[in-house]
């Protein structure tokens, strides 16, 4: 496919929609299941665009999770935030929860660590998001999108723009370089938001679990490149996701990011520094390392997300994984389909930080 | 069927209590344990031979006994037991290879039960969630008991490759873990204070030792050949399990590891070879598909459940008791809302 769907966001809608979110958001971050978060925002938002698309999961649960204890379905009043905060500091320190496999901590994820990503998500680089249809509401799916921005905010992004502004409230598992899994705390937050290792059986683990899986084959690459070369996509790995999307019959869902190639502008890479300590670029931004932690501050440009149409892949042949042609084709078609929405995105751009 | 079963490791908790369990098969007439010392424990009707199998006399117990079926489970995970790394190196290595070479010139022989390591495929940040049985490790384990595991493992293929007749399973058991069998983690979580690495939360799984015996009788009544993971269901990470345990942590940076477990080790608390720290840094998962669609069992209790029957069977001394937490839960919750909310 050449050209991707265009959904016309009204500036007024796009208002609405970064005011209003937020505070029905935060209100229902305290509380545990995905019923009473709908609830919460119905309460708080009053009838706004907003709230009649978070109504929407109330019908359609997300599938593979229950609710979580100790929650019932009314509306949220201070005393019961309290007594929910309570109950989850208990398990916490009780070490009552449950992790899956790959040691994703749902309620962990749920009510801390994406906390601090809501804000930025909404007021920083007012993310707005296209295609969201294209992402289905229940079985696997792979998400492969480009790579940018010195540091992974991007995937971080997708992740909020899909938990929740999806319907189904899809959680995003993400793989990640075996670097990210190496490194204290990093790794560690990685795991326990719901990302793995990059590999196969990994992959088709997930996909096979049905569950939404996030990729940036560009991988270290993508993120480390110049500010020079932005939005020219790098190399796509070795189409890894594509033999795993072929095994599990899982549609591929191409996604353009744009806006996070402005957030840290690489302007030299301090290679002799990365060999030093390890890592696989030391980006040099007009902010970094000369303001020090300031530098650290992304500039708020304004992102697009799109989801394009999703490319079918359960019409192959079993061993269809196998064909290394019909791999690098459709690795080619996968980045060729985001390469395109990236130009007519930035076309469609009125200004970076507008 | 069999119908002499020999037992190795019978001296110690694991191995009395399988020889005791065997003896109570109706079908099995006769149940011999060998082990270098004699068993504390008893070991009900099984004869007790006192061999070293380090060397040949093994040969003999099997011939004059006729032997059918042998049950493996020697291999030793705490050198404190052992007498020290080296010694445990001696009885796990030496004495694989020659209890091996007993079996292959020992016709009577049919069956081979090994209890193996889900050790054996490393701990790194290069591997996959969860191993089945065909992946290699990312990171071959270079020291302790990972590495006797992996040799014996080596020994026990080759032994099957010379002796294409014999039914060989092996077993690759997630920690063991229970309310009375000792392993290197029922140590390390028993500490007064249990050192973790600092910014890594490693996922484990256990195996409840009821379930793990059942195993082991399973694949010795049954035709199962074959390699299996057996794990209870779920995973918990690290902090959660000293959470659930009410044992305080100290996150200590991994490259201070040597050190304090060189310390620990010194004091005889607990076992911290290089391999048990990277276990513990990066943890490991083992898929158990084989386990429940192949070799047909389904164990008993969860990987949390495990590690719930140990912290009670141990009586471990909690800071912090489920119970007192929640009341202190409750307390604060009338105090604010003035008793209104019921939760």
């Amino acid at each position: 496919m050449t050209d991707a769907r265009v959904i016309p966001i009204k500036a007024k809608d796009t208002k609405s929609n970064t005011r209003k979110k937020p505070a029905a958001k935060k209100a229902a971050s305290k509380s545990a299941s995905p019923s009473r978060r709908s609830g919460a925002s119905r309460g708080s938002s009053g009838g706004s665009a907003a709230a009649q698309r978070a109504e929407e999961p109330e019908e359609q649960p997300t599938p593979k999770h229950d609710p979580l204890p100790g929650t019932e379905p009314e509306p949220v009043a201070w005393d019961r935030k309290v007594a929910n905060a309570l109950a989850f500091m208990r398990r916490r320190v009780t070490g009552d929860y449950e992790i899956d496999e790959f040691g994703y901590d749902r309620e962990l994820t749920d009510m801390v660590l994406n906390a601090p990503l809501r804000p930025i998500y909404s007021r920083w680089f007012r993310v707005e998001t296209r295609g969201l249809e294209n992402i289905p509401d229940d079985g696997g799916a792979l998400v492969v999108a480009n790579h940018s921005g010195t540091i992974a905010l991007d995937s971080l992004m997708t992740s909020v723009a899909l938990l929740d502004h999806h319907p189904a409230r899809r959680q995003l598992r993400m793989l990640g370089a075996n670097l990210v899994f190496k490194t204290p705390v990093v790794g560690d937050f990685a795991r326990k938001s719901g990302s793995t290792l990059a590999c196969a059986p990994d992959a088709e683990r997930l996909l096979n679990k049905g569950e939404l899986v996030g990729v940036w084959p560009e991988g270290f690459k993508g993120v480390g490149k110049p500010f020079s070369e932005r939005y020219k996509l790098q190399r796509f790995g070795r189409g890894g996701f594509v033999s795993a999307a072929l095994r599990t019959k899982s549609p591929i869902i191409p996604c353009a990011i744009v806006g996070a190639e402005e957030t840290y502008p690489i302007l030299a890479n301090a290679k002799t520094l990365a060999r030093i300590m390890g890592i696989p670029y030391f980006p040099i931004t007009p902010t970094f390392p000369l303001l020090g932690p300031l530098g650290l501050v992304p500039l708020p440009s304004k992102w697009i997300i799109e989801f394009g149409e999703p490319i079918y892949t359960d019409g192959y042949p079993d061993d269809a994984a196998d064909d290394p042609m019909l791999v690098f084709n459709l690795t080619d078609q996968v980045r060729e389909t985001i390469q395109q929405t990236l130009y007519k995105l930035l076309v469609q751009r009125r200004s970076v930080f507008m | 069927m069999p119908r002499v079963v020999l037992v190795t490791g019978v001296s110690r908790y694991l191995g009395g209590r399988m020889a005791r369990i065997l003896t109570e098969d109706p079908q099995i007439s006769r149940v011999v344990g060998v082990d270098v010392v004699p068993p504390r424990m008893d070991i009900g009707g099984a004869e007790f031979v006192r061999a070293d199998i380090r060397n040949p006399i093994i040969s003999k117990v099997i011939n004059a006994a006729e032997v059918d079926t042998v049950v493996h489970m020697g291999v030793i995970a705490t050198p404190v037991q052992a007498g020290g790394r080296m010694s445990m190196k001696e009885i796990n290595v030496i004495g694989t290879m020659q209890l091996l070479a007993a079996c292959q010139k020992a016709p009577s022989v049919a069956k081979l039960i090994v209890k193996s390591s889900s050790s054996i495929y490393g701990a790194g940040p290069k591997d996959p969630a969860m191993f089945t049985e065909e992946m290699e490790p990312k990171h071959t384990p270079g020291s302790g008991w990972a590495k006797d595991s992996v040799e014996v493992e080596g020994y026990v293929r080759g032994f099957a490759r010379r002796r294409p007749d014999v039914d060989v399973t092996t077993l690759r058991f997630a920690n063991f873990l229970g309310p009375r069998v000792d392993t290197p983690m029922s140590s390390y979580f028993s500490l007064p204070v249990v050192p973790t690495p600092l910014g890594h939360d490693a996922r484990l799984q256990f195996i409840h030792e009821d379930d793990g015996l059942e195993a082991i009788r399973r694949a010795t009544v049954g035709d199962h050949p074959g390699m299996f993971n057996i794990a209870g269901d779920g995973v918990i990470s690290l902090s959660q399990a000293a959470r659930r345990a009410g044992r305080p942590t100290v996150p200590l940076p991994t490259s201070s590891a040597g050190i304090v477990g060189a310390m620990i080790r010194r004091m005889g608390l607990a076992d911290f070879s290089p391999e048990q720290v990277r276990f513990l840094t990066y943890g490991r998962g083992i898929d158990t598909t084989r386990m429940r669609d192949i070799f047909g069992f389904e164990p008993q209790h969860t990987t949390p459940e495990t590690f719930d029957s140990f912290v009670r069977g141990r009586q471990l001394n909690r800071l912090m008791p489920p119970e007192r937490v929640e009341a202190a839960e409750e307390q604060l919750v009338s105090m604010l809302t003035g008793g209104g909310v019921s939760r």
